[in-house]
């Protein structure tokens, strides 16, 4: 995990007393803070394109991969130069527009929101529940030295465990239904948010956590209003790899063992090779994961107003 | 029996009159990080105190141990040796007397203008609504009126010092602990948060003790200017007395005689100390 550094410029800085000054006017975002950075937010450097030429080269390219991808397949349009057979390439890679019309039955007979509406529940649960644990066992052991050092070296060995194995055993405990795929991506989610959380406590500025002493805070009170925002903000850092992964956590589940979900689905149309079915389902999944990503890039921006992102200064 | 009265009633001013704060012989040794077995004694048997309503600095080169003491001051840190004095009373734990304004950063950044500044009372359990009024007073006396709603990374540098100082002063200590607030500030700002500082003060004349490795600044603002020598095993080499008159324009009481006179004397006495400071920083 990448911080800014904690100590800000500090000569060269004219700050006149700003009476009636017009806010727009004062350049706001003064360099680095002491607070997890995010480069998400920041426009590349050396990007000189315009937000709709952007979008346009966008469309372009993907209309050009699925343009490549039904050239490819589809048979007796090019001569075949690796399989002997013109319907072989269909058979291993599938067909662009088989696979928007698989993707199109299920939307319009509305076969698929039961396995989207199963998919997302599992993702959000082992979401939730896995960052509540993470967030209050890292601050637990952050705050008490005795747990951490007994705890050390079985988190550490948890942590390093390929935890993809779990999944099965999962499936045994606790059934095919949604409880083993929730479990599952909690122990996908836990470690990230976990770690972040120790981080985070372990990162305070000592002047902030002296200051607020100073200022009368109590234990409780440094609990709350220091260690809690510090560690949130560094929670926020992991959401978009803890979302993530808990919603492998669920489709890998349903792919081991179940009977709804969109891994669900895929597995089902491997077994008798139906290969159009399973690009359907990858790409629902993909356009799944990107609006969650979405929703979640949303919630931080609104909960970390305070963060320094990149400098915004208003054009007039 | 003249005698019997004498010495009650010089007990009596005795109590009356006991320090605001006072050092009594402290000393703070550190174990060195690079090698655990060393030890660094940064402050060596240092005496010194403030009187109720005295401005007094505290100047010493870079690094001489000046923030330890402070943060001995504040109750922060546990001298190795020797004991702090509040009002003649012992202290033990954080000093709840004192408003201590950091060096470094030390705005809530997640919090913004106005929630930093009502910290303090948040944490009294002062009613949420009552806070807010006194915190928007208090952030227009240090000229922020509008900036209500900025978090610090929002805020120049200045502009934090000013949010820092009303954070400080809501809670209405009786002494001020500063350490070195305006160093990091360009020549303007701090001439102007000076004397903004001076201006406060003077309403009720807290006890300050104020920490600065610029002798003009201490100079400018003080009544006592206590002097450190170079670490290690720091201590007062000298204690100046400033006569300069009240109300003061740090600025314009740069270029008065007097102002002059104290300084040169003062920078005689420093010289050894700050050479020898120099020549063991050159060292490392
Ligand atoms: N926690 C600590 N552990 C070890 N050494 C310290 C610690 N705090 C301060 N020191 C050392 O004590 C000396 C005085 O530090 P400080 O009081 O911050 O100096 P100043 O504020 O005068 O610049 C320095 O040499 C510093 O390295
Ligand atoms: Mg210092």
């Amino acid at each position: 995990m990448r911080k800014a550094a904690n100590n800000r410029r500090g000569s060269g800085e004219t700050s006149e007393r700003p009476a009636g000054a017009i806010p727009a006017l004062l350049p706001a975002g003064t360099g680095p803070a002491g607070a997890p950075g995010n480069d998400a937010r920041a426009r590349r450097p050396g990007v000189r394109v315009s937000r709709p030429r952007l979008a346009l080269y966008h469309a372009l390219l993907l209309g050009g991969l699925f343009g490549f991808w039904y050239l490819m397949t589809e048979p007796g349009l090019i001569p075949p130069f690796y399989f002997d057979d013109p319907t072989r390439a269909k058979f291993f890679f599938g067909q662009p527009l088989e696979v928007l019309k698989r993707i199109w039955i299920w939307f319009s007979s509305g076969s698929i929101y039961v396995h989207l509406g199963v998919t997302l529940i599992e993702t959000v649960l082992a979401f939730v529940i896995g960052t509540v644990l993470g967030l209050l066992f890292g601050l637990w052991l952050a705050l008490s030295p005795t747990a951490s050092t007994l705890a050390d070296p079985y988190i550490k060995a948890m942590n390093a465990m390929p935890r993809v194995i779990l999944a099965p055993i999962f499936a045994v405990w606790f059934g095919l239904g949604i409880t083993s795929k929730v479990v599952f991506g909690v122990t996908l989610v836990f470690f990230i948010v976990f770690f972040n959380v120790y981080q985070g406590v372990k990162e305070v500025s000592p002047v902030v956590l002296a200051n607020a002493r100073m200022l009368g805070a109590s234990g409780k009170q440094l609990l709350r209003h220091v260690y809690l925002p510090s560690a949130t903000s560094w929670v926020f850092s992991s959401l978009h790899t803890s979302i993530g992964l808990a919603f492998v956590g669920a489709v890998v589940g349903e792919y081991l063992g179940s009977a709804k979900g969109v891994g669900y689905l895929i597995h089902q149309a491997e077994g008798v090779f139906d290969i159009d079915t399973v690009f359907a389902g990858i790409l629902v999944l993909t356009i799944f994961a990107l609006i969650l990503d979405f929703a979640v890039t949303r919630i931080e921006n609104r909960l970390l107003v305070w963060r320094p992102g990149t400098a915004e200064t208003e054009s007039l | 029996m003249t005698s019997a009265t004498e010495g009650t009633s010089a007990a009596k001013a005795a109590t009356v009159r006991a320090p605001a704060l006072a050092l009594d012989r402290v000393t703070c040794i550190f174990a060195s990080r690079e090698r655990p077995g060393d030890r660094y004694t940064a402050v060596r048997d240092t005496t010194l105190s403030v009187e109720e309503g005295e401005f007094v600095s505290v100047v010493g080169p870079t690094g001489c141990g000046k923030s330890t003491l402070l943060n001995v001051a504040a109750g922060l840190l546990t001298p190795s040796a020797g004991g702090v004095r509040i009002q003649g009373e012992p202290l033990t734990g954080i000093n709840r007397k004192a408003g201590y304004m950091f060096q470094a950063e030390s705005l809530m950044p997640w919090r913004n203008a106005l929630q930093n500044v009502l910290a303090g009372l948040e944490f009294a359990g002062v009613d949420v609504d009552q806070a807010g009024q006194r915190a928007h007073a208090w952030l227009s006396r240090v000229g922020l009126a509008g900036f209500e709603e900025r978090y610090p990374h929002q805020l120049s540098g200045g502009m934090r010092k000013r949010v820092a100082l009303a954070q400080m002063l809501i809670l209405d200590p009786k002494i001020l602990l500063m350490d070195e607030p305006f160093a990091a500030l360009d020549v303007q700002t701090r001439q102007l948060m000076e004397n903004e500082l001076l201006e406060l003060w003077s309403g009720d004349r807290k006890s300050v003790l104020f920490i600065t490795h610029d002798l003009e600044e201490a100079i400018a603002l003080s009544d006592r200017v206590i002097v450190l020598s170079a670490g290690p095993e720091t201590h007062p080499i000298g204690e100046f007395v400033i006569d300069l008159p009240r109300p003061r324009d740090v600025n314009e009481i740069r270029m008065t005689p007097r102002f002059v006179e104290i300084h040169s004397d003062m920078w005689h006495a420093m010289k050894d100390e700050v050479l020898k400071g120099y020549a063991q920083s050159r060292k490392q």
